[in-house]
């Protein structure tokens, strides 16, 4: 468990290191991704030993969003003067973009059968 | 009397109270989400925040003394986020038997989900820095927090969007689906993993598992793509 989450913050600073040496605009946990990605391309039997924790974190990743959900109590100015807008703008924008994946899916999947016959 | 005002003093200057209401508010949640059999609409994130805003309003407490306590867990979002490269590499035998449908749709619903949303902020005169805020909500949050902040939005209000896209999603995806009548589960999974992210995911899990394979697959990549194409299309469309 210990190795796991200082192989996790190792990325993570990794990728910190480089996204604000380089002055990217990618967050750094994502450059982190990335590299254990990396690290696991070239260390398949890393995996496993990853496992346990990951999975771990993974099933109360909804815990880690509590303390910037609760910060919306001190916001509520700006919420409250937009909410119509943005439940509208939530709504709309999730619902064109469901569109577009299903159908760019779909239309791609058959284009690569034709293609393959 | 004068020994609870005492106590009262101590606790709030420590991280310990909030810390500990943060992961028991999370735990009831849990609990409460569980006996309804987890609809979409009984999210623990979004019923932890209904049961801690009370108690905080209350207690007169400020963002910074709650904060104190509630970043030992906030942290964890980003070795989190870092986390996401297992189910990734898991699946990666999955991904290459169909990387053209899963790249094209990627690009193109994540560049849809960001680009909407920007374009209907303008459209409703929001604040920039409430366009800011939105732009990445179809992605997984500690990701959304992170690109909020580095391109100036309100990281708090970025994180209620992307609770309540994933929601929303969550909700719409199977209804909008059946009226299509599309039976590609592969393609309904990914629709929701791009758009509704984690939410989406747990949701698509549980409506097929083959749906919520490439659910979760759409959400590691589009945890990726989100980064790199929000600044582009902020550049492009404001």
């Amino acid at each position: 468990m210990l190795q796991t989450l200082g192989l996790l913050l190792g990325c993570q600073l990794a990728g910190e290191f480089i996204a604000r040496g380089l002055g990217l605009p990618i967050p750094g946990p994502v450059l982190g991704l990335v590299i254990l990605l990396a690290a696991l391309t070239l260390l398949p039997n890393l995996s496993s030993s990853l496992r346990p924790t990951i999975r771990v974190i993974l099933a109360h990743l909804s815990l880690m969003f509590v303390p910037a959900g609760v910060g919306v109590i001190w916001n509520l100015e700006v919420l409250s003067s937009d909410w119509v807008a943005l439940l509208v703008i939530l709504t709309l924008s999730t619902v064109l973009s469901m569109l577009v994946t299903v159908a760019t899916f779909i239309a791609m999947k058959r284009l690569m059968v034709r293609w393959v016959k | 009397m004068n020994n609870f005002v005492n106590l009262w003093s101590y606790l709030s200057t420590t991280p310990l109270l909030w810390l500990t209401a943060t992961i028991g508010a999370y735990l009831v949640a849990e609990k409460i989400s569980e006996r309804l059999r987890n609809p979409p609409w009984a999210n623990p994130v979004l019923i932890s925040v209904a049961l801690l805003s009370p108690i905080l309003i209350f207690t007169n407490t400020n963002y910074g003394t709650y904060f104190e306590g509630a970043q030992f867990i906030h942290f964890l979002l980003g070795p989190a986020t870092v986390a996401l490269a297992l189910p990734l590499w898991d699946n990666r035998a999955t991904i290459q038997k169909s990387v053209v449908p899963i790249l094209c749709a990627l690009v193109a619903g994540s560049a849809v989900a960001a680009g909407s949303a920007i374009l209907l902020a303008q459209a409703f005169d929001l604040p920039m820095n409430v366009l800011l805020s939105l732009a990445p909500k179809s992605t997984t949050a500690p990701v959304a927090l992170g690109i909020s902040e580095a391109i100036g939005g309100i990281p708090t209000l970025t994180a209620v969007l992307v609770i309540l896209t994933g929601i929303i999603g969550a909700i719409i995806v199977t209804p909008l689906m059946n009226i299509l009548s599309i039976t590609d589960w592969q393609a309904r999974g990914f629709a929701a993993g791009v758009a509704a992210h984690g939410i989406g995911t747990a949701r698509a899990f549980k409506v097929n598992p083959i749906a919520g394979a490439y659910a979760g697959i759409a959400m590691a990549l589009n945890a990726l793509l989100t980064s790199l194409i929000v600044p582009i299309l902020l550049k492009w469309l404001t």
